[in-house]
């Protein structure tokens, strides 16, 4: 598998912006036929460097080298010539396209003016023998789960001859089971000679999947290992240069006082199919009752019940003993409840608006921000200020838009406002997807602290790890409904996976 | 000591910046240049139409200023400035929510027929008598603005082909209403009106028959504009269902309510556009109605970018623009010249924001980024 010739050599990069060296001597070199994996934190010049390489911009100093030759990259188009693919992280698809049509879009073989759809069509077939993986290409793209899309991106790239190909953050949007199937095929590209370069933040996905591993911090290549050379915890300092807080433990009792109570809700969903069949569970104070779950089996019907957005067909929802299944969503915000939601770019934050007043969003009701009718910008400012103290948001000030911050940094805002408002429950629906260890062991902190000043969280997260780590009791959702209910102690990884597939838990407790 | 000045330099130009910064996402320095650079590279563009057909563009240009720096011309202009800053702000409004008003046009006449039509049957002592016009014109916009919000909310139907349709509703609405009811014939003049304004309701003209007191209400209303939407927790809510409906939604607050508050706001705002026409120059609905309000003040609005001193700005160079169109045609320069040189300056403004609202976005991110980076990188 693994030969000496090497596809990739990058030597003395440097990418400057404005004012700011983004990338500064960056050394790295692939070798052919393996998988490559380049972590970082967020903001730690991954991404710039990757755009380097797919000639999204031209660097300042340094040199690409590309199967022994050496390469000016002037536009994508010239990466794309020389055999190196992308597939972002944002997956770009035409929705209304065919899976067919979607791979050729920009690309088409034609002869005289039309195209060729059963030379594609061959084509592709053979690339996804080769590959192993299947994808209908028939098959509307608006049809397709996100672990297709991937596939669909992946063979968009095969198909233009990609021979070396950059996954941005592959798994950050998969369950485990897809992962497993990504990976798979990703060692099946590999046999075949391609080479793959893997941005990541999941460490243990790293240390299992990749050959070589080239660790970047503060813009510049810092160390180059081998998995079996590193542990988890080694290759986190190595990303922070420093040392980690750990993930688990917790001092405080749970208490007895039932914050949140789910009593046999049922939520209407698509067609004749409930969206939530008789879900009943309670969270106590200072509880933490992580679900787990393949997305899209009734976890968001859960969270927008419980805020009110959705009134379910039967069943009562309880805020401390107050029944609260007739309050609109705003009364439920200001009095006690609290959410993080699933993705932060579409349902948290205005990305144009300042920072202060991303912090303001949802608390707006509360005397300390107003006067009279009108906003009190000075305090608004002053609490987001706090907000950017407590929480570690690294930006230059409140008065910055959001859509400057890195994810990490957006993500620890959103949690800080949330918690700001000392809430008494708090949803947590993938509190930390998408962030670096460093910003991850942050909020997990943030999110201990409340639970241990009486705060209740219901945790909905696709990260295993953080669901057996943070919970206290761990249910599994399924279709709609829950499944199995377990004590972190009991669960493991493989277990969880088992039940988030519709496996059914022996009736023992 | 020179540190003292260096270090009080510093201050300054920092409280500089931060006065020019509004939101922190665009500087008002910027905006201004960029809008400005739009104009002139209109000015060009439109130069160069002039010069293809035959026609001197500094002898037009000469003529324009000419004839529009006069003390005349420049009361004419805030005459014709006055109803499109007070229509842009209706628009304004709506762009706020995200909502494309088209239906102003619409909602103004009939704020403007309804307005006539009652304050010809009252009798009241002047300020109430006023008071009273401003605010049925004002209710006749606001319901009038409430159908295509309903028809949003309930049945998802866009509001710009609504409005659109409206428009034209209103137009057949209004004439049948004048030609069936509500003519009023006086014997001996060919002027058909409704029935005349009582004196009581006559607006008092600053300068005689150039210039309206109506601009001291257009003022208020930009001023109430500003208040509403970008310092009351209202306007926040507004502006933050706007800019992201689903994350306003998500933080409690109901889209569905700002549609329909924000489109009945703007309607109100829109019926007050025509008063300058009812209750300081004609004193009765008739044939000889404004138009085009509705339409120049979408413009107005696009080019002030929804910002109070913006809409002011914009709506006094349309209101030049207009004022300049009659000498123009004296000069035997072709008067579309003017509707020529406020397309392209709308066209030039677009392009000029959106490239230069890209490159300050990219720049602000890198900036964001160049404070965080470079203590780590020196480190």
């Amino acid at each position: 598998m693994a030969t000496d010739s090497v596809a990739v050599q990058l030597t003395g990069i440097e990418k400057r912006f404005p004012g700011v060296i983004a990338n500064h001597d960056v050394n790295l070199t692939v070798r052919t036929g393996t998988i490559h994996a380049i972590v970082g934190e967020n903001g730690a010049g991954k991404s710039t460097l990757m755009k380097t390489l797919y000639g999204m911009h031209q660097p300042e100093a340094g040199t690409i080298t590309v199967f022994g030759e050496q390469k000016v990259f002037r536009s994508p188009s010239d990466a794309i010539a020389a055999g190196i693919g992308m597939v972002h992280q944002h997956f770009m698809l035409a929705d209304n396209l065919t899976v067919l049509e979607n791979i050729i879009l920009g690309y088409e073989p034609t002869k005289g003016g039309r195209i060729q759809y059963g030379e594609a069509r061959t084509k592709l077939l053979q690339i996804m023998t080769q590959s192993g993986t299947h994808v209908d290409l028939d098959a509307p793209v608006s049809d397709l789960g996100v672990g297709q899309r991937q596939r669909v991106e992946i063979l968009k790239v095969l198909f233009r001859g990609a021979r070396i190909l950059i996954l941005d953050e592959p798994t950050a949007v998969l369950v485990p089971q897809e992962v497993d199937e990504l990976f798979s095929n990703l060692h099946r590209l590999v046999d075949d000679g391609a080479t793959i370069i893997f941005i990541s933040h999941k460490l243990d996905e790293v240390l299992t999947v990749s050959d070589d591993i080239t660790v970047i911090r503060a813009g510049t290549t810092v160390a180059e290992v081998q998995p079996k050379e590193v542990t988890r915890l080694k290759l986190a300092e190595l990303m922070v240069g420093s040392e980690l807080p750990s993930p688990h433990g917790r001092a405080s009792e749970v208490g007895t006082l039932v914050r949140l109570q789910l009593d046999h809700i049922t939520v209407a969903g698509p067609g004749d199919k409930h969206a939530l069949d008789d879900v009943s569970f309670e969270i106590r104070e200072g509880e933490v009752l992580g679900i787990a779950g393949v997305e899209g089996n009734g976890q968001f019907e859960l969270c927008e019940t419980i805020i009110g957005l959705i009134k379910p067909l039967s069943g009562t929802l309880a805020m401390e003993g107050e029944n609260i299944t007739h309050t609109s969503p705003h009364h439920r915000l200001m009095n006690g409840l609290s959410y993080i939601p699933f993705d932060r770019h579409r349902e948290g934050l205005l990305l144009e608006a300042p920072l202060w007043e991303n912090t303001l969003l949802g608390r707006d009701g509360d005397p300390q921000f107003l006067k009279g009718p009108f906003i009190n910008a000075t305090a608004a400012k002053a609490d987001s200020r706090q907000v950017i103290d407590q929480f570690d948001v690294r930006t230059p000030s409140e008065l910055v838009p959001a859509y400057a911050l890195s994810g990490g940094n957006q993500q620890k805002l959103l949690v800080g406002r949330e918690l700001s408002s000392h809430p008494r429950v708090l949803i947590a629906a993938h509190p930390t997807r998408g962030v670096d260890v460093g910003a991850q062991a942050a909020i997990w902190e943030k999110l201990r602290a409340a639970r241990d000043a009486g705060l209740a969280v219901l945790l909905i997260s696709a990260d295993l790890e953080e669901v057996i780590g943070l919970s206290d009791r761990i249910l599994v959702m399924f279709d709609g409904c829950i499944n199995a209910h377990l004590t972190p102690a009991e669960a493991t990884p493989e277990l969880l996976g088992t039940y988030m597939t519709g496996g059914v838990q022996e009736v023992a407790s | 000591m020179s540190e003292s000045i260096n270090e009080s330099v510093d201050t300054a130009v920092s409280k500089l910046q931060r006065l020019f910064k509004g939101s922190g996402q665009q500087s008002v320095l910027i905006t201004l240049a960029s809008s400005l650079a739009a104009v002139a590279i209109a000015l060009v563009l439109a130069g160069i139409l002039l010069w293809a057909t035959g026609k001197s563009p500094f002898d037009a240009y000469s003529k324009m200023l000419e004839a529009g720096l006069t003390n005349d011309k420049l009361l004419e202009t805030v005459q014709r400035a006055t109803p499109l800053i007070v229509a842009a702000v209706a628009v304004a409004i709506g762009f706020k929510m995200n909502l494309f008003n088209i239906g102003v046009e619409g909602q103004y006449l009939m704020g403007v027929f309804w307005a006539a039509v009652v304050g010809a049957y009252v009798h009241l002592p002047s300020v109430l008598h006023i008071g009273l016009i401003f605010l049925v014109a004002m209710a006749a916009g606001a319901i009038w603005a409430a159908i295509p919000a309903i028809l949003k909310v309930k049945k998802g139907v866009n509001e710009v082909i609504a409005t659109i349709m409206l428009n034209t509703i209103t137009l057949s609405i209004i004439d049948w209403l004048f030609q069936e009811k509500f003519r009023h014939e006086i014997p001996g003049q060919l002027d058909v009106k409704t029935k005349l304004l009582p004196t009581t309701a006559w607006l008092p003209d600053l300068v005689k028959n150039r210039l309206s007191s109506f601009v001291f209400m257009a003022l208020v209303v930009v001023i109430v504009f500003w208040l509403i939407v970008y310092k009351s927790k209202f306007g926040f809510r507004l502006r933050a269902s706007g800019a992201n409906a689903i994350a306003a939604r998500t933080a409690g607050i109901s889209s569905n309510n700002m549609i329909v508050t924000s489109m009945v706001m703007s309607g109100a705002i829109a019926g007050l556009a025509g008063m300058t026409y009812l209750l300081s120059t004609s004193h009765a609905y008739g044939p000889t109605r404004p138009e085009g309000y509705g339409f120049n003040g979408i413009a107005v609005a696009l080019l002030g970018r929804n910002h109070p001193a913006g809409i002011i700005v914009a709506g006094l160079l349309w209101g030049f623009l207009d004022s300049v169109a009659g000498p123009l045609q004296i000069a035997k320069i072709p008067q579309s010249i003017v509707l020529v040189i406020k397309a392209v300056i709308l066209l030039t403004v677009v392009i000029v924001n959106e490239v230069v609202g890209r490159r300050v976005a990219k720049r602000t991110a890198d900036r964001t980024a160049a404070q965080l980076t470079l203590p780590v990188v020196a480190a």
